[in-house]
């Protein structure tokens, strides 16, 4: 490049407002070639220029080569060349001078531990080089430390070198008369660039329509403050929120060095890994640690606070009451049975003379004589204090029930279809004779529509008469003036409730309509009321209306009997389904009270006559004694305790006790059963 | 008559929605949904007539509240959850493209939310947080363990580090500690924080690679929920304690060092190592009267003076006492412990920062190891092992190091959290009667005990219903009773072979 040509450049330079590039580009094209650090350098080699003030005191990379690495310069003793040292390693000797000596190894070197304590002791170490081919330490002068700090710093090595010197325009020092390049710039040169301008303008309109939003300044790191400075009055969406439970806190098993109790032992640890996870009662085996820095890490606790979170947010929760009561307290208050005396406790005497189940049992008005009969067909006449039998009379079919007459002497046995009334000759004379005329006053056969009247004239046995009917007799009834009785026909459809009238031998269908099956039926001790038990309810007939009074709901499946008080207000059923109802007939045409005492069906139930007392039994061989008082109070509800569990009575063919009746004067109770036996308690 | 009543329009039918219907109406995925749940704190409801509002179907169905999803549906948290939806739609977009400046551009405008609102909502009241904080501080703590290499990013386990630190910090400084538990699954601290008792379990210092059938997502939502909480919860704590916050170490203050002095990891490691006095706000003079209003019921003043003065006691319990931890010990929560309780302690400084005395300090009077012997023994202190520290806590007295000296064979460690029912063994029965001697508990007039025929007949008795809860209790109570018995029954065999053992070395 001559000079002129730079003049003239320089004066297109002053001429335009933006420099011109072609200068520029040819200066870095040259300079970029030759050298990495000056440029001045260049153009000395190329033009002639006069030396600029700064000059001399500028060094060169050459310059400093020749003058101050000295390393050239100075005299090499080791004349053996570029090879490695390590050959000279065993030897004394580290190579040969010019003339061909030995050059002796200076100083021994030595391991890591020398070269350590070395490190320890010189203070210089730090700035000690060692020369391998001379063998030799040169420690570095303050001067080349300063040079290596620089190169470190990736700065110009040169000390005295400042790259940054006011800029020396050459250029323009000297106008141009002419311009280096001569074309007229370009009208672009000019005006705004298009391409430019779309592409502002697009990102302005993304801008303006929110499509680019302008960076905002997130605190990176959350910033907390006094939340709960200012009280505001809580805004509860939610007043049913149930806050979440608390974590049961650990007990002793589960500690690192728990009392030996709480180890499992072997079968408890197997029977622990043998059961599914969710099914085990904890989640951990107690273990023991003979100190705590042999406790290891335990890497399910991060499930169980999985699983705690799973509850949070996934599980309903319920407020549940928790009883934290003694059961006892649970328990009704009730008056203490010894309070509540007399009752029959102890086995007294034993009736052991029937085979077979004994279906039916009654006590005389005294109480002196009981009768009894059952499936070995002979009916038995008891004393009852001593157990001896007074008569057997034998009769053609089962016993299914017997009952005394309490008005007269007279006893009134079901057999098969046939109703026995017989005269059993005890007790006071008068009576036995009254009643023998009572029953002699049928002389010829009666044939009426559901029964036949058969009169036994005097027989040995006491049997009088006989009413024949057309179906089997279940249950039987006498009215408390005893001139009436009442059969059911369980199996009957047309008419399964006769009553007949022992006076005038006659007999009274009162229903035309079965309903249901008929289970039992019962007068009311003093008002002329009818009751007739079914299946389900107890239909209650007023019987000088005609009509039916009450109809009450069980609630049992399966009714099996019931018994009345002696006052007539209340009524117990005893079912097949264990349960047993009472009924306080002034309340409610539902069950006052409904027990389930028993563990079985319920055979029996009847009522003492004078002390407030009631019995059931049933197949489970037991007798409950239960105290049932009624007050003449009207507002106050009956008090239903049970006092006593007789048992006494085996098992036999999944039946138990199947009849029971209560001692006519005392708190005494007879029980009879399957396996045969009668039982007196008192 | 009122107007005919329509089937559908009142009751549980209007009052539940299904969690698929929920989703749809709030224009939600399931996991946005969850997330939200957790955040909000919803749960399901059970209906009374569940099988009915099922329409007869049987498959389980979780059912919420109608008045909860209206709720939710108000949040404006879904707003950022459906712009975030969009982000991640423009990221995959742009990624897909391959322009990268468009990817830079949009990741800078990043959906930002914060859960203040949340906070305030949840918990009106402070003392609304302070009793939720059992869950907080558990998770919290166990993700500051987490391998950092793991599932969970390192940023979210420094968060939980630094909150936790604070946390423990604040104990600390408030002295509030009140029982102990090294178990087999961590060590359980239970702090008493304005009355109200909060237990949580700090896992041991095992970090240990998390087990992979846990949907992460789930704890990270909770765990996103339970930071901002602690972290305003902890600024509370600090600001009634007329702290700095965030902790800042006391002579820093003075010296005013700062992170930049130590470099970042010291500073950290510093305050973490729990052995600095915090820095205050400025100082404040308490009046310590009491306000007659406060006492409760039958207290008198010089019950609750009694108990004042017990409490401080306690809270200066290890005061005067100079302790050394050995390498072996686990040292965060000795720390936490001892210096909550008015105890100065200090390690090797070979084993960690902000060590203040070394083992040669002659004032050190107990030191705490784990190992059976040591090479060389000062005459003038105790060697203790650490659960001295727990048991003296729990028995809230300086303890006779006899039992816990280095080597020998620890007395069992006992759970101070049990409820007097179920099976004591009978070191805790005689530590419980000792401390009831002082209390001279009142006695119970003796129940009039029914015979056990009386009882019988007395069931009979019962309606159906109550006989059924009796037989449920009686049958729960039979099965619990049955657990004690095995328990005393294995402790007499035990019993027997150490007393024929001793009978044994004696003769």
């Amino acid at each position: 490049m001559s000079k002129r040509s730079l003049e003239r450049a320089e004066v297109t330079t002053e001429s335009l407002p933006v420099p011109s590039l072609d200068g520029v580009e040819h200066f870095s094209l040259e300079s970029g070639s030759e050298s990495e650090e000056e440029e001045d350098l260049d153009f000395g080699e190329n033009d002639y220029r006069e030396p600029l003030p700064d000059e001399k005191t500028l060094i060169r990379p050459g310059d400093y080569n020749d003058s101050d690495c000295s390393s050239d310069e100075e005299e090499i003793r080791n004349r053996i060349g570029n090879i490695p040292m390590e050959w000279y390693d065993e030897y004394d000797h580290i190579g040969y001078d010019i003339h061909g000596e030995k050059v002796a190894k200076t100083k021994k070197e030595g391991d890591q531990l020398d070269k350590l304590l070395d490190r320890m002791d010189n203070p210089d170490f730090w700035r000690t080089v060692h020369n391998k081919r001379e063998g030799e330490d040169i420690v570095l002068p303050d001067e080349d430390l300063a040079v290596i700090e620089k190169l470190r710093s990736n700065s110009y090595p040169d000390l005295g070198y400042n790259p940054y010197e006011p800029y020396v325009d050459f250029f323009t020092y000297e106008k141009l008369e002419t311009p280096l390049v001569d074309t007229p710039e370009p009208k672009r040169r000019f005006v705004p660039s298009k391409h430019e301008h779309k592409k502002v303008m697009k990102i302005i309109r993304a801008i303006r329509n929110g499509w680019i939003k302008p960076k905002e300044d997130v605190p990176r790191k959350p910033v907390y403050f006094d939340l709960w400075a200012n009280k505001t009055e809580p805004q509860k969406h939610n007043p049913m929120h149930i806050p979440a439970p608390k974590l049961p806190l650990p007990g002793n098993e589960e500690s690192y060095n728990p009392p030996e109790e709480y180890l499992p032992s072997k079968e408890e640890r197997e029977q622990w890994e043998n059961t599914d996870e969710t099914d085990r009662d904890k989640n951990f085996l107690p273990q023991k640690y003979s100190c705590l820095r042999h406790v290891p890490a335990y890497p399910q606790l991060i499930n169980e606070k999985f699983d705690r979170c799973l509850d949070l947010y996934l599980c309903p929760r319920k407020m549940k009451m928790k009883l934290n009561m003694n059961p006892d307290d649970l328990l009704p208050k009730l008056p203490k049975p010894k309070d509540l005396k007399p009752f029959p406790s102890t086995k007294a005497v034993k009736f052991s003379d029937h085979e077979g189940h004994v279906y039916s049992i009654d006590s005389n008005k005294s109480g002196e004589f009981i009768v009894s009969g059952g499936e070995d067909k002979i009916l038995r006449i008891w004393e009852s204090s001593t157990g001896r039998v007074l008569s057997k009379i034998a009769l053609p079919d089962t016993i299914t029930s017997v009952k005394w007459n309490k008005a007269h002497s007279m006893v009134a046995a079901a057999s098969g279809n046939t109703l026995y009334l017989l005269n059993p000759g005890l007790g006071d004379r008068l009576v036995v004779d009254s009643s023998n005329k009572l029953l002699q006053g049928l002389t010829d056969i009666r044939e009426l529509e559901h029964c036949r009247w058969y009169p036994l004239g005097n027989d040995k046995d006491g049997l009088r008469t006989k009413i024949v009917h057309n179906s089997e007799l279940s249950n039987i009834t006498w009215h408390n003036n005893g001139n009436y009785i009442a059969v059911t026909m369980r199996d009957s459809q047309s008419c399964p409730v006769l009553i007949h009238n022992i006076t005038k031998h006659s007999s009274q269908k009162p229903f035309n309509k079965s309903k249901g099956q008929i289970q039992q039926v019962e007068f009311h001790p003093n008002k002329p009321f009818f009751y007739v038990l079914s299946q389900r309810y107890v239909r209650v007939y007023n019987l000088v209306k005609q009509a039916m009074v009450r109809k009450l709901t069980c609630s049992v499946k399966w009714a099996s009997c019931m018994a009345i008080h002696p006052k007539g207000d209340n009524l117990i059923v005893g079912s097949y389904d264990k349960t047993l109802v009472w009924f306080d007939m002034d309340l409610s045409v539902k069950p006052y009270k409904s027990l389930q005492q028993h563990k079985k069906a319920i055979r029996h139930v009847c009522f003492h006559p004078r002390y407030p007392l009631y019995a059931s039994s049933s197949d489970d061989c037991s007798t409950i004694i239960t105290h049932g008082m009624v007050y003449n109070d009207l507002v106050k509800n009956p008090l239903v305790v049970p006092v006593k569990v007789l048992r006494g009575h085996r098992d036999t063919a999944k039946y138990g006790v199947l009849c029971n009746v209560f001692h006519p004067q005392q708190p005494w109770i007879y029980t009879g059963g399957s396996d045969g036996d009668i039982w007196l308690f008192v | 008559m009122g107007k005919l009543q329509k089937k559908g329009e009142k009751g549980s039918a209007t009052n539940y929605i299904t969690r698929t219907q929920a989703v749809k109406k709030l224009q939600l995925t399931l996991p946005d949904f969850r997330k939200i749940c957790i955040l909000k704190g919803i749960y399901p409801h059970e209906p009374k007539k569940k099988r009915k509002l099922a329409k007869g179907s049987s498959a389980p169905k979780t059912f919420y509240y109608v008045k909860d999803i209206q709720y939710l549906a108000h949040e404006p948290l879904l707003q950022k959850f459906a712009e975030t939806k969009i982000f991640v739609k423009k990221v995959k977009k742009a990624l897909g493209r391959d322009e990268l400046d468009t990817v830079q551009r949009v990741r800078d405008q990043k959906p930002h939310y914060t859960l203040d609102h949340i906070v305030k909502e949840r918990y009106p009241n402070f003392a609304d947080a302070i009793k939720d904080l059992d869950d907080a501080l558990c998770l919290i703590f166990l993700f500051s363990t987490m391998p950092r290499q793991g599932k969970v990013q390192p940023g979210i386990i420094n968060k939980c580090r630094i909150l936790a630190v604070e946390f423990m910090h604040y104990v600390i400084a408030a002295k509030c500690i009140k029982k102990v538990f090294v178990s087999i699954k961590g060590i359980y601290f239970q702090v008493e924080i304005e009355g109200n008792d909060i237990s949580w379990i700090i896992p041991h210092q095992f970090t240990t690679p998390p087990p992979s059938n846990i949907d992460f997502k789930v704890m990270l939502s909770f765990l996103e929920l339970y930071t901002t909480v602690l972290g305003f919860v902890n600024f509370k704590l600090y600001s009634n304690l007329n702290l700095i916050y965030p902790p800042k170490a006391l002579e820093d203050v003075f010296t005013e060092k700062s992170s930049i002095y130590y470099g970042d990891d010291i500073y950290r490691e510093r305050l973490e190592s729990l052995n600095i006095k915090l820095a205050e706000v400025q100082n404040l003079e308490e009046d310590e009267e009491i306000d007659e209003e406060l006492l409760a019921g039958d207290q008198t003043l010089d019950d609750l003076v009694q108990s004042r003065k017990e409490e401080e006691t306690f809270k200066n319990l290890f005061k005067g006492c100079k302790f050394f931890l050995g390498r072996e010990v686990p040292r965060e929560v000795l720390v936490l412990a001892i210096r909550s309780l008015g105890g100065e302690v200090s390690w090797s400084s070979d084993s960690g920062v902000a060590s203040t005395y070394n083992e040669t300090d002659p004032d050190i009077t107990h030191q705490i190891v784990d190992r059976p012997s040591q090479s060389h023994q000062f005459l003038s202190r105790c060697y203790v092992q650490p659960q001295w520290i727990f048991d003296s806590i729990n028995q809230r007295k300086v303890l006779p190091v006899d039992d816990y000296v280095a080597g020998c064979l620890l007395p069992p460690h006992l759970s101070p959290f049990v409820n007097t029912e179920g099976y004591l063994p009978p070191e805790q029965v005689e530590l419980l009667d000792r401390n009831k001697i002082g209390e001279d508990g009142e006695e119970e007039s003796p129940r009039e005990e029914l015979s056990a025929e009386d009882k019988k007949l007395a069931v009979m008795a019962m309606p159906k219903k109550r006989k059924a809860l009796y037989n449920k209790m009686i049958h729960s109570n039979k099965k619990k009773a049955s657990v004690v018995n095995k328990l005393k029954r294995k402790r007499e065999e035990l019993d027997e072979v150490r007393e024929k053992k001793k009978a044994a070395t004696d003769s």
